[in-house]
């Protein structure tokens, strides 16, 4: 006994030892309930040193301008990201050159605006680069369509333009998220305006392309004039995308007896219809409103056609006076590419830098946990100020710009197109989330 | 919604949409007919065409020498194409032809893409021709007037060439049948190059006619091609003035159906083309038995 000289053990020290001992045997225990079943492309897709995004956007039809727009911002924002630029930093303040310590590719597709080959081309990147989320659309019925396979395929989504409210409405899933602006909350934001400036019982026409983006708009516009203003709808013109010509719709609408156009249509579609109602005269006996604002729409139809039309807009770049982040985008982007951003591409941007900032919040890119790092609702700054997600339907909670196009004469620049009458908080814009249908299906 | 004044309205707007799309179909209803190769490339020379004349506007201002040069690039192009390409493929399976074709289109689309970007172009309408006309019962874009005059002569001299010299009577007779004409001593190939020029120079022409009532993108061309397509069919595959019949009536149907319910006016064209196919499949003014 007295060789034994016991070890000078208080009981404090038996304690941290019997607690590393614990921790020694129950870390593995601990990891190996981590190890999650594989689900997706996860975690396959984020065992290298990169991770890859998948993007189908339209670069060919009608749509193939805000396309290529969209597409220029998503270019930008990995960019950022993998440089650990300070404006992602703003946004997602965790990232440090990459998401997660791994370099983000990008790959892209020509989804030719159509949910087919949208789904396709996706469906390619999933099982061939193992992508960790996919973006794209510039039609709701391809955003649509592509809620649809990441909620199946176990894929995230990162919705980008979309304006239909199915997107987030009736056809919500768990796996997409929505940044962007749509039907509900343009005709909320633009319709006071409207009232305000037209005042009530007025007769409006409607030009509306036939996919689920043009229906819920138009019926959003109608709701809220009708229901508020008294407005009448004397005639909806329904187009199909991509449309050759508009004389026939625009007879209906010249013959009909409005007061005002109100044009759902987007892309070239909205180029054509505005050039030829001028054409036709009908911009001389109407006035035109643009409910859905189109990038790159003045810049191809010029300001004569639209100076003094009121427009609902995700972003425009004068908003860099008003936000310091939108400043700092706003500069970056014309360095990279020599012209002011539209909204498409500030969207596809934020987004991108949205989705850096949940992986690093979840630490991980397995998606259910940066599913619910999206759900916890935080508030993020944005280019357009404070901004959250919402969890019950995935849609942003994000103010919408109403715009007027200015006269010619008082253009500061070449690009200044639109000026900007209000930013529309996005708190009471937004309908019930449950209004239109939104269940948002499982995690795994 | 149906009116005396939209119902008119829209019966003379289905004239002067079908002028136009006559105008096209005539193109591509001639090639077919006699060089027997369906050209899948005729929309995007179409748009090519539009093109041309936008560069030639830009460069001198004038609407006269855009149409020129929309007209003029196309059958240099068109006589190219010939020489290179197509000839090599009389003698090859329908199929061969219809994927060169097919194959020269993404080609002239792509590269149009490729130098121009997706952003939409304009050629205005020259200054005459431009603002509106009222004719009583509406008020018409002055210019889509000009158009209908311009469609109307030009088909008009694409007549006087197949029917009144000798050009177009061997022209005529190989569409008939090109075998016996290739018997008789001439030289087949030689007409199928005018032929192919005339087809594409007819495309170029409508393009850069048609371009200052829509904006220019790479990709009008494809819609385009749908419709001429269903046009050459209601009038009957290889006739000169099946395209026209057909043109008209693609142009009414597509107008007056808006009219009801502008949603259906491509379903309708179709449907029209479908009850054609059923019950005279060789077209309304086509023949039996061409080749």
């Amino acid at each position: 006994m007295s060789k034994y000289n016991p070890p000078e053990a208080t009981r404090r020290d038996v304690l941290w030892s019997a607690g590393a001992a614990i921790a020694a045997t129950a870390l593995p225990r601990f990891a190996f309930a981590e190890d999650k079943p594989p689900i997706g492309t996860w975690p396959a897709g984020s065992q290298g040193d990169s991770v890859t995004i998948g993007a189908a956007v339209p670069r060919t039809g009608t749509y193939a301008a805000q396309g290529e727009d969209e597409l220029k911002g998503m270019q930008l924002a990995v960019e950022h990201i993998n440089s650990g630029d300070p404006l992602i930093k703003k946004i997602s303040p965790k990232t440090n050159k990459g998401v997660l310590g791994k370099q983000v590719k990008l790959v892209v597709a020509d989804s030719e605006a159509k949910p087919n080959t949208a789904v396709q081309e996706q469906s390619r990147f999933i099982s061939e680069n193992k992508i960790v989320a996919m973006t794209g659309s510039t039609s709701s019925a391809v955003a649509v369509a592509l809620n649809k396979l990441a909620q199946r395929e176990h894929v995230l989504y990162l919705v980008a333009i979309s304006g239909s409210n199915d997107t987030t409405g009736k056809d919500c899933v768990r796996y997409s998220f929505r940044q962007c602006f749509y039907g509900q909350t343009a005709a909320a934001a633009i319709g006071p305006v409207m009232l305000k400036n037209y005042g009530k019982n007025k007769k409006a026409a409607y030009l509306t392309p036939d996919y689920t983006y043009g229906h819920t708009v138009q019926k959003s516009m109608e709701d809220y004039l009708n229901k508020n203003g008294g407005w009448t709808t004397v005639t909806n013109q329904v187009a199909p995308l991509g449309a050759p010509d508009y004389s026939s719709y625009l007879l209906n609408v010249a013959n009909s007896g409005a007061d005002y156009l109100l044009n759902i249509n987007w892309g070239h579609d909205a180029v054509l219809s505005i050039q030829q109602a001028k054409q036709f005269g009908v911009l001389d006996k109407m006035k035109l409103v643009i409910p859905y604002q189109i990038p790159l729409l003045a810049k191809e139809v010029g300001p004569d056609l639209l100076q003094g039309v009121l427009a609902a807009t995700d972003f425009w770049w004068t908003l860099e006076d008003k936000y310091p982040l939108a400043k700092m985008f706003v500069e970056a982007f014309d360095k990279k590419y020599g012209y002011k951003p539209d909204w498409g591409a500030n969207n596809a941007y934020m987004q991108f830098a949205m989705w850096a900032r949940m992986c690093e919040d979840a630490g991980s890119f397995y998606p259910p946990d940066v599913i619910k790092a999206y759900e916890k609702g935080e508030t993020i700054p944005s280019t357009v100020g404070d901004v959250h997600f919402r969890p019950e339907d995935h849609q942003l909670v994000r103010p919408v710009i109403i715009v007027e196009g200015k006269k010619p004469g008082d253009m500061r620049n070449k690009e200044d197109f639109w000026e900007i009458l209000e930013v529309v908080p996005g708190d009471d814009l937004m309908q019930k989330p449950d209004a239109f249908g939104c269940h948002l299906g499982e995690y795994t | 919604m149906i009116t005396w004044p939209n119902f008119l309205s829209q019966l003379f707007n289905g004239l002067a949409a079908g002028a136009l799309l006559a105008l096209i179909s005539s193109g591509l209803t001639i090639i077919y007919g006699t060089l027997g190769v369906l050209n899948l490339a005729h929309g995007a020379m179409f748009m090519l065409g539009g093109y041309a004349g936008y560069i030639a506007f830009q460069a001198t201002g004038s609407f006269v020498v855009a149409i020129a040069a929309g007209a003029l690039f196309l059958v240099v192009l068109g006589i190219a194409l010939e020489i290179l390409v197509l000839r090599h493929f009389y003698d090859r399976p329908p199929e061969d032809q219809l994927l060169v074709t097919f194959g020269i289109g993404i080609v002239i689309v792509e590269l149009v893409r490729f130098g121009f970007g997706s952003l939409s172009r304009s050629v205005p309408p020259p200054s005459w021709a431009g603002g509106v006309t009222p004719l009583g019962f509406l008020i018409y874009p002055t210019y889509r007037l000009v158009v209908m005059g311009i469609a109307a002569v030009a088909l008009g001299i694409i007549y006087l060439v197949l029917y009144r010299t000798r050009l177009g009577m061997i022209v005529r007779a190989g569409i008939e049948d090109s075998g016996m004409v290739d018997m008789l001593g001439i030289n087949v190939y030689r007409v199928f190059m005018v032929v192919f020029g005339i087809g594409a120079m007819a495309a170029g022409f409508a393009g850069i006619v048609n371009a200052p009532v829509v904006s220019l993108t790479p990709d009008i061309g494809e819609s385009i091609l749908v419709q001429t397509f269903v046009v050459v069919v209601i009038g009957g595959v290889g006739s000169f003035p099946g395209a026209i019949l057909g043109g008209l009536i693609a142009g009414e149907i597509l107008s007056l159906t808006s009219m009801i319910d502008p949603a259906y006016s491509g379903v309708m064209l179709f449907a029209a083309m479908t009850l054609v196919l059923l019950l005279r499949p060789q077209g309304l003014l086509g023949a039996l038995g061409r080749e």
